[in-house]
C-alpha cells in the first residue's frame, strides 16, 4: 500500500515536469503548426544559462526565473528570426509543410554544438532547492522527497498562472484567437504575428522552468532533456496536440505509468513503456482523451 | 468619409480577379454588391479591408490612401470585415467572440458597454454569452458575427454573404438588422450578397460585378427596375 501511494506521487512529480514541456510544445503547435523540436534545444540552453546562475550565487529561485528570462527570449528569437522568414519563403505546397519543422531539428543541433562548445559534455548538476532525502515516516524513509513536492507545488502554480492568462486576460483571449482563426484575429485588430512571437516566448519560457526542475533532480548535459521532449510530446498526442488541459492530463497519466513501470516491473520497459502508451492512445482515441468529437465548423 | 476605389485591379497568381474596378459608396449608405460565382465579389472585399494586396489602382478612405494597409490596422481606421461563412471562432464563447473585436481598443469599460449594445441588437446573443460559439444555431453564428464588427465601432462595414446558408425567415431579419444599423449608426455598408432581390431591396444602392469587372451601378430601385439586370440575376 504504501508502495503504491509512493508510486503514485513520484509519478506525479515526474509527470509534473513532463506537462511542462508537454505544453511548450502545444502552445508552438496550435499558433504555428510545427512541431518544435528544438524545443529540448532551447529550453537546454535556458537550463545551463540558470546552471551559471545558480553555480555563482546559489540562489536557485533566481537562476529559475533567468531560466525563464531566456528561455523566452530565445523562443521569441526562433520565432522571429527562424519561423517568420521560413514562413515567408515557403507559403505553400510540400515545402510550406515540411521545411519548419526540419528547420527545428536543425535548431536543436545547432544548439546543442553551440553548448557542447560553451560548457562541454560532460555531465552538470545544480544544487536543488530541496532535499532529495525522502520524507521519513516513523522508521522508513520514503523515495518522495521534499524536491519533489516542491516540483509539483511549482508546477502548479505555474499552471495556474497559465491559466489565468489564458482565460482571463486580453493576451490570452488574443493568443486564442491567433491560433485558432488567424484570419478572423486578424480581421479584429490583433496583431497575430506579433502574438505569435509572445506565444513562442511564453512556451520558452515554461521550456526553461522543466529544464532546470528536471536538472534539480538529475544532471544536465547537452542531451539529458531528449528524453524529456519526447515523453513531452508523447503526453500532448495523448492531450490531443491541441489542448493545454489535455496535456496536463496526458502528462500527468503518462508520469505515473512510467513510474509504476519503474517500480513494478523494470527499468529497462520504461522507455518501451511510453510509446505503448503513445500507440495504444493513437489506436483508440487518435484525437486524444480530451476530443469531444468533432467540432462544428463552419 | 465616403469610399473611393478607382481602377482597382487584383489578382490570384496568375488569374485576374479584379480587372479597373472603380466605384464610390457615399457615408451612410448601404450598397449591394451582387454578381455570379467567380465575379470578384468577395476579393473585391478582402482588398479593401486589407487581406488581399491590388495589384494596381487606389483606395481612398476618409481622404486617405488604404490600399496594402494591414487588417490591424485599418480596424483601427473603422474598417471592419465580416468574411464569408459565419466568422465566429466556434472554440471561444460568445462573449469572447465579442470581446475579441473590441480588444484592440483596450479600454474594457467600453468593451462591456459595446456587449451590452449588441445584446440589445440581437437579444438571443444576450441569453447564450457563456455557451461556446459552435452550439449557436446558423442564424446566431451570424448574428455573432456581424455583433463582433460592431464592437470595432466600425464606419465602414463589409458583410460577405450573410444569408449563407440560413432559412429564409431568419435572412429576412438579418436584412432588417443591417438596415436598421446603416441608417442608426450612420455606417457606410457594403454588402455582398448571392441573395439578390434581398440585399437590393434594403440597398440604397447596386453594383453589379461580372467576371471582374463593373458591369452596373445605379440606385438599388432602378437596378430592380432593369429588365436586364432582373433577367440576368433577378430571376425574372
Amino acid at each position: 500500500m504504501q508502495k503504491l501511494l509512493e508510486t503514485f506521487l513520484i509519478g506525479l512529480s515526474t509527470g509534473s515536469i513532463y506537462a511542462l514541456m508537454s505544453i511548450a510544445l502545444v502552445l508552438v503547435w496550435r499558433s504555428t503548426r510545427v512541431v518544435n523540436f528544438a524545443q529540448a534545444g532551447q529550453a537546454m540552453l535556458s537550463t545551463y544559462i540558470g546552471f551559471e546562475i545558480a553555480t555563482r550565487t546559489e540562489i536557485f529561485w533566481l537562476a529559475l526565473i533567468i531560466a525563464i528570462a531566456a528561455g523566452a527570449l530565445v523562443g521569441a528569437g526562433v520565432d522571429y528570426f527562424f519561423m517568420r522568414v521560413l514562413f515567408k519563403h515557403a507559403v505553400s505546397g510540400p515545402a510550406a509543410v515540411v521545411a519548419p519543422v526540419i528547420a527545428t531539428l536543425g535548431l536543436l543541433g545547432l544548439v546543442r554544438s553551440i553548448v557542447g562548445l560553451v560548457w562541454g559534455g560532460e555531465f552538470k548538476s545544480i544544487k536543488a532547492p530541496a532535499s532529495t532525502d525522502g520524507f521519513t515516516i516513523g522508521e522508513t524513509t520514503l523515495p518522495f522527497s521534499p524536491l519533489n513536492l516542491l516540483i509539483i507545488v511549482t508546477v502548479f502554480i505555474i499552471l495556474i498562472a497559465l491559466a489565468i492568462i489564458f482565460q482571463r486576460t486580453n493576451l490570452g483571449l488574443s493568443l486564442r484567437a491567433s491560433a485558432y482563426a488567424p484570419e478572423i484575429a486578424q480581421l479584429a485588430g490583433i496583431r497575430t504575428a506579433r502574438t505569435r512571437t509572445i506565444g513562442w516566448a511564453i512556451a520558452g519560457g515554461v521550456g526553461g522552468v522543466a529544464g532546470m526542475l528536471n536538472t534539480a533532480s538529475n544532471f544536465l548535459s547537452p542531451y539529458s532533456l531528449d528524453l524529456l521532449l519526447v515523453f513531452g510530446f508523447i503526453a500532448a498526442v495523448i492531450g490531443g496536440l491541441e489542448s493545454m488541459v489535455g496535456s496536463v492530463v496526458g502528462a500527468l497519466i503518462l508520469g505515473i505509468a512510467l513510474t509504476f513501470i519503474l517500480n513494478y516491473v523494470g527499468t529497462s520497459l520504461v522507455f518501451i513503456g511510453g510509446f505503448v502508451v503513445l500507440i495504444a492512445v493513437l489506436l483508440l482515441k487518435p484525437d486524444g482523451i480530451m476530443a469531444r468529437g468533432k467540432v462544428r465548423r463552419a | 468619409m465616403s469610399l473611393n476605389v478607382s481602377n482597382l485591379t487584383v489578382h490570384h497568381g496568375a488569374i485576374c480577379a479584379l480587372s479597373q474596378v472603380s466605384i464610390a459608396v457615399p457615408t451612410g449608405k448601404l450598397a449591394a454588391i451582387i454578381g455570379a460565382n467567380g465575379a470578384g465579389k468577395t476579393t473585391l472585399l478582402r482588398t479593401l479591408s486589407g487581406l488581399k494586396t491590388p495589384t494596381n489602382g487606389s483606395i481612398m478612405w476618409k481622404g486617405e490612401k488604404i490600399a496594402g494597409i494591414k487588417p490591424e490596422a485599418l480596424v483601427r481606421r473603422g474598417i471592419s470585415h465580416v468574411s464569408e461563412g459565419k466568422s465566429v471562432i466556434p472554440e471561444l464563447t460568445v462573449r469572447e467572440n465579442l470581446e475579441l473585436g473590441a480588444i484592440w481598443r483596450r479600454n474594457a469599460k467600453e468593451s462591456k458597454e459595446s456587449i451590452d449594445q449588441v445584446v440589445s441588437i440581437f437579444p438571443r446573443l444576450g441569453e447564450r454569452l457563456q455557451q461556446r460559439a459552435d452550439t449557436l444555431s446558423g442564424g446566431e453564428r451570424q448574428m455573432l458575427a456581424i455583433g463582433r464588427a460592431i464592437m470595432a465601432k466600425p464606419q465602414l462595414l463589409l458583410l460577405d454573404e450573410p444569408s449563407l446558408g440560413l432559412a429564409p425567415l431568419v435572412v429576412e431579419q438579418i436584412f432588417q438588422t443591417i438596415r436598421d444599423l446603416t441608417t442608426s449608426m450612420n455606417l457606410t455598408v457594403l454588402l455582398v450578397e448571392q441573395n439578390a432581390m434581398g440585399a437590393l431591396k434594403i440597398a440604397d444602392l447596386g453594383i453589379v460585378l461580372n467576371l471582374g469587372k463593373v458591369v452596373a451601378m445605379n440606385h438599388a430601385q432602378v437596378l430592380i427596375d432593369d429588365p436586364a439586370v432582373r433577367a440576368a440575376y433577378l430571376g425574372y
